[in-house]
């Protein structure tokens, strides 16, 4: 399994080269730049600027600049926030996004999960579509309007939670954010495990477990839920990792000092080195996450091993 | 079982990343007095020297103190200059500094540190965007241009407590340019020993009634009391925490809550809500600042002066701030608003028309032009993305309907917007302006042809250009004025600008907070506020 | 399997791909939420289709005295005005026109992408199928939201170009999930048997691997415009959807959600015909993959 994984990493080099490479272009070749704005700079302090971060190069030359820099794990200054380096930018902010995150997928999971095998088990009952219906309220309602929603009733009128902050971790102010994040992913996650769980009820060797006389709760807990599971991881490891770094909407509505702002300010500011720094994070953290759900499959189904 | 086992696993996870991870220091220590301000953005940089919005001035004019600062109704009132006095020429200003003004390491502030800080400002070095508000002084354009020394600037330290400046030419509004941010000292021996860590909360050196206590980027910044501060018996708001947050509306939930004492922008939408529901609190006051459009005036239709004219006297802008924006801003007849210091403000020759006039006026300006119901007017309004640009745009389409001019509006997020001013790349485009100082020039140079960029109409005028340039020579106050009002009046009368309203800040402030008063420069010294409990 | 099952088979084969479908259909019948899903989407279509003989008002007008004003019969605003002064319920019906077609036209140009590589990588296998896998990969490990907007940046935000770049983003999944199936149907142990049994390769791919991947394909399509819709309410929200005067439901919603409490009207209609219409695709495509399942009989 260990040499298979490292296979795995080292074949992703390549991807994140190409994805770092795809970005950087892309960046430099949209209109506008990190120093247009509503107070213009004289032209002799622009190109003063411009030369110290090597923007005056050809476009080639800078990429180049940029990987041997990358290549010594210098991903540079950020181009909006001048007083902290790229690093120090995703060192700081991802471990918010990463708790909010992970606490959201296994919210999620519970809630979606339950959703799901009941809907399952009363397949087009009344129950089925009801339970349903709740579980997509996270994908019918957009959560730029769920997140103020809950804001203004949790914590303007009944004074309940915070209305937003982080407040340094406190457990308070995780609540709201964690459960608007997780909202759509309940609805992801109850419509798969009950489409896998209606199939893997109908499946064989569910059919010989009941005919040996094995309590339903044993036939749907043991063997049911396992096989249904599979789709499941399978969506969750790349879901996990536009989870985990975080969502712009959540962290802009409830201030959240997160990374996942960073992917849209970060466009929209041209940032160009805060952008290529979470682009390259999140694209590693796919792969490693893709890893992670291929080996949980080995683990789930006995039919595939890796070697 | 593995799937209970995993459920197991999976809870411990989640109670172990829940439970742990480290709580920050925010919560006060008992009977700490903290004002939490929501400063709406995340400021790009502390150092006094490298920024360029009010966002960072917010912060740093609380961290650092100047030779003269601004008094809680926005005059220029005296700093760690204790007095000064000026040259009979206008030319040299001589300062006096305080002998109790100290570093929050207990060091003086010395005149070294004003002639270290001013050279470092216009050291091309340090690549300071805002360089050029201090290009009165002396050889500080050609300094910060490369084409000569620092030590040529016009700054000297004859002793430690005299700091002598000298100007290019006579600056009325020069003692207004020293309470701008980019004159603020720093510490010269801590800057050079720590390189860029100087910034970071612990290493940071100031001489500000606030010293910087604790940073996490786009959370919070906190200050602290400086013990050291000159005047720190006075101070009696112990701690101030900055919030980044950006979007008015959450903050103005998260107000609401309890979790902010005051708000430094407010969304539009709400004002009607507030005005009902928090009159006391809500602190609506002039800005020194307008918002205008640029019209492209190299290419048509912007190259006639009529169509211009004619579409700014289509607009009725009382409608507008009243039904539209919403928040009492003024509408805007010039380019330089109300209560500038030392002048009088021109106004459009066609002010005193009534509205139906002004409409039929213009379409007879537009048919002169050749644009009527048969060959209607058609342009791109430009504007970058934000609700309230995009509610007057489609207002002022409307208005332009009536007078038979087709509208094609165009949003770009406010890079490409930017960008697409410098290069000329529009043909009519949202922009507007604050004031660096209070002083009819700090709005009227955007229209000179020596401004380059930052004239997106490039307006070029010779006249314009002739009375500006007589106008910063001169030292007389009211000669000056006279010139620039001539200035104005060339312009209002060309219009390569449509100025539309002069700005307002909204602010929400605390009903437990004394000592507040609303500025034209919207600067908020906290060491003249109090918290009640 | 021994060869006299193959005529058997063959057999069998005729029967099953005639009644298919017909049993699809009827089981989705059988599924009240879907079949009031396709109802009401139908009249949602039908209203943003009518838009412009129903509403009152031309949804550009700007009403000076009705400013932010609550449903008014007398004046007929419906759904009220916006705090530009027009009307809502205009305005939400010519939203719908844009949402249900960015919805419908993103998720076409993802389908045509998504089915011809797929199908080309699933088809081929080996070496193609690599390759053509290996920028799928690529691809999905670019964070999908900065990829858009850099795509609306560089391509303006024209309509069309709005549901290009959703569609160009959504594709991957779409070629997956047929390459997939592809894959997995070739290896079929009914397709075995076919084979062993002398059927043509024509026959197979026509009778066999088509029905089946059809199938999967439907359903990710009725799920995917409900997805690309929230997208675009999305891009919105961001201040990045589609240009004034024209707007869409995620436009208006993102209006609304800021006023809320001053205004909820400026909300609470196009946000029930948002959700109302993402429920429906939602509860249709559920319903399309139960019926569609071949293994329940």
């Amino acid at each position: 399994m260990w040499r298979y994984s490292l296979r795995r990493l080292a074949g992703a080099i390549p991807t994140l080269f190409v994805v770092m490479t795809v970005a950087f272009f892309m960046m430099r070749l949209a209109p506008g730049g990190p120093f247009d704005r509503e107070r213009m700079l004289t032209p002799e302090v622009e190109a003063n600027i411009r030369k110290a971060y090597d923007l005056d190069e050809p476009l080639v030359a800078q990429y180049g600049i940029y990987l041997s820099k990358l290549l010594r794990g210098d991903l540079g200054p950020s181009f909006k926030y001048q007083d902290y380096t790229v690093v120090e930018l995703i060192g700081n902010g991802f471990p918010v996004s990463f708790r909010i995150g992970i606490t959201a997928i296994v919210l999620a999971l519970t809630v979606g999960g339950a959703f799901g095998t009941l809907a399952a088990l009363r397949q087009n009952s009344l129950i089925d579509h009801a339970v349903m219906a709740v579980a997509m309220i996270g994908i019918t309602v957009p959560n730029f309007v769920m997140a103020p929603l809950m804001t203004l009733i949790i914590g303007v009128y009944l004074r309940l939670l915070p209305a937003g902050g982080y407040g340094g971790g406190n457990l308070r102010n995780l609540i709201l954010p964690t459960i608007a994040l997780a909202l759509p992913q309940v609805a992801y996650l109850a419509r798969l495990t009950r489409a896998s769980m209606i199939e893997v009820l109908r499946s064989n060797y569910i059919r010989t477990a009941r005919a040996k006389g094995l309590p339903g709760r044993l036939v749907v807990g043991r063997h049911a839920l396992r096989a249904a599971l599979l789709p499941v991881v399978s969506y969750l490891g790349p879901a996990t990792a536009s989870i985990i770094t975080g969502s712009v909407v959540i962290e802009t509505i409830f201030g959240i000092p997160g990374i996942g702002r960073y992917f849209v300010q970060g466009a929209l500011n041209r940032d160009y080195t805060l952008v290529m720094g979470v682009v390259l994070f999140y694209g590693s953290l796919i792969i490693v996450l893709n890893l992670l759900v291929d080996l949980a499959y080995g683990l789930l189904d006995p039919k595939i091993r890796y070697d | 079982m593995a799937d209970s086992a995993i459920r197991r696993a999976a809870g411990v996870l989640a109670a172990a990343v829940i439970l742990a991870g480290p709580i920050d220091r925010i919560t006060p220590a008992a009977a700490e007095k903290v004002l939490r301000i929501a400063n709406m953005g995340e400021p790009e940089t502390l150092d006094p020297h490298k920024t360029s919005t009010t966002i960072e001035a917010n912060i740093l004019r609380n961290l650092f103190e100047g030779l003269m600062v601004l008094d809680p109704s926005g005059n220029v009132a005296l700093g760690v200059a204790e007095n000064f006095s000026v040259s009979e020429d206008g030319l040299t200003y001589t300062f006096r500094l305080r002998d109790n003004a100290k570093w929050s390491n207990g060091e003086p502030v010395t005149a070294a540190d004003f002639v270290y800080s001013l050279r470092r400002i216009e050291d091309p070095r340090t690549r300071s965007q805002y360089a050029e508000v201090l290009y009165p002084i002396k050889n500080a354009q050609e300094v910060n241009t490369g084409k000569a020394d620092l030590t040529e600037l016009g700054v000297a330290a004859p002793d430690a407590r005299t700091l002598e400046i000298s100007l290019k030419a006579p600056t009325p509004y020069f003692l207004q340019l020293l309470t701008h941010q980019s004159a603020l000292p720093v510490n010269g021996k801590e800057v050079t020993r720590l390189g860029g860590e100087w910034l970071k909360p612990g290493l940071m050196v100031s001489n500000g009634a606030y010293m910087l206590d604790d940073v996490k980027p786009n959370s919070h910044i906190r200050i602290v009391k400086n013990p050291n501060y000159w005047d720190a018996a006075k101070v009696t708001i112990d701690a101030v925490v900055f919030d980044p947050s950006e979007d008015r509306a959450a903050v103005l939930k998260r107000y609401r809550a309890g979790e902010f004492d005051v708000l430094d922008d407010l969304p539009n939408d709400q004002l009607g809500w507030l005005r009902q529901n928090m009159p006391k609190e809500l602190h609506i006051a002039p800005y020194a600042g307008v918002y205008y459009y640029a019209l492209n005036t190299t290419k048509p239709p912007f190259s006639d002066k009529r169509v211009r004219v004619a579409l700014s006297m289509a607009i009725n802008r009382e409608i507008l701030v009243e039904k539209i924006t919403t928040a009492g801003e003024l509408p805007a007849y010039g380019f330089v608003p109300d209560g500038t210091a030392n002048y009088t403000p021109r106004r459009v020759p066609w002010r005193t028309m009534s509205q139906a006039e002004r409409e039929a006026a213009a379409q007879k300006l537009m048919s002169e032009a050749g644009y009527g119901p048969n060959k209607p007017l058609r342009f791109q309004l430009a504007y970058n993305t934000s609700e309230n640009h995009k509610r007057i745009a489609i207002a002022l389409a409307a208005m332009w309907k009536k007078v038979n001019v087709s509208v094609e509006l165009v949003n770009t997020e406010v890079k490409v917007h930017y960008s697409n001013l410098r290069i000329g790349n529009f043909q009519m485009g949202r922009a507007g302006w604050i004031a660096d100082y209070n002083d009819a020039q700090s709005y009227l140079f955007l229209s000179q042809t020596s401004t380059k960029q930052q004239n997106y109409s490039r307006f070029s005028n010779p006249e314009y250009d002739r009375l500006m340039d007589e106008a910063s020579l001169t030292g007389d106050a009211r000669n000056r004025a006279a010139l620039l009002e001539q200035a104005e009046g060339i312009l209002l009368e060309e219009l390569p600008v449509i100025p539309i309203y002069f700005y307002v800040s909204k602010n929400l402030v605390s009903t437990k907070i004394t000592g507040w008063q609303d500025n034209p420069l919207n600067a908020v010294y906290v060491r003249n506020l109090s918290l009640a409990d | 399997m021994n060869i006299l099952a193959a005529p058997h088979i063959a057999a069998t084969e005729e029967v099953a791909g005639r009644s298919l479908w017909q049993d699809a259909l009827a089981r989705l019948v059988r599924n009240r939420a879907a079949v009031v899903s396709l109802a009401v989407l139908a009249v949602i279509a039908l209203l943003a289709l009518l838009a412009p003989w129903i509403s009152p008002h031309p949804f550009d007008d700007v009403f000076w005295d009705d400013i932010r004003t609550a449903p008014d019969f007398a004046k007929a605003h419906w759904f009220g005005t916006d705090a530009n002064g027009r009307d809502l319920f205009a305005r939400t019906l010519f939203g719908g026109r844009v949402s249900l077609l960015v919805g419908v036209a993103a998720t076409a140009v993802s389908l045509l992408i998504g089915v011809t590589y797929g199908a080309i990588a699933g088809y081929f296998g080996g070496r193609i199928d690599s390759i053509m896998m290996r920028l799928v990969d690529v691809l999905y490990s670019l964070p999908f939201l900065f990829f858009v907007i850099l795509l609306m940046v560089f391509f303006g935000r024209h309509i069309v170009l709005i549901f290009v770049a959703i569609g160009a983003v959504e594709w991957l999944t779409m070629a997956r999930i047929v390459r997939g199936q592809t894959l997995s149907i070739k290896r079929r142990e009914f397709i075995e048997a076919a084979v062993a049994g002398g059927v043509s390769t024509a026959k197979i791919i026509r009778r066999h691997i088509i029905p089946n991947s059809i199938g999967p394909v439907i359903v990710y399509v009725t799920l995917t415009i409900p997805q690309v819709i929230l997208i675009e309410s999305f891009l919105s929200f961001l201040g990045l959807g589609v240009q004034e005067p024209y707007t869409s439901w995620g436009v208006l919603i993102a209006d609304g959600a800021a006023e809320m409490e001053t205004a909820p009207w400026m909300l609470v209609f196009p946000a029930i015909f948002l959700a109302t219409t993402l429920f429906c695709f939602n509860f249709i495509g559920d319903g399309l993959r139960d019926a569609l399942d071949p293994k329940d009989r």
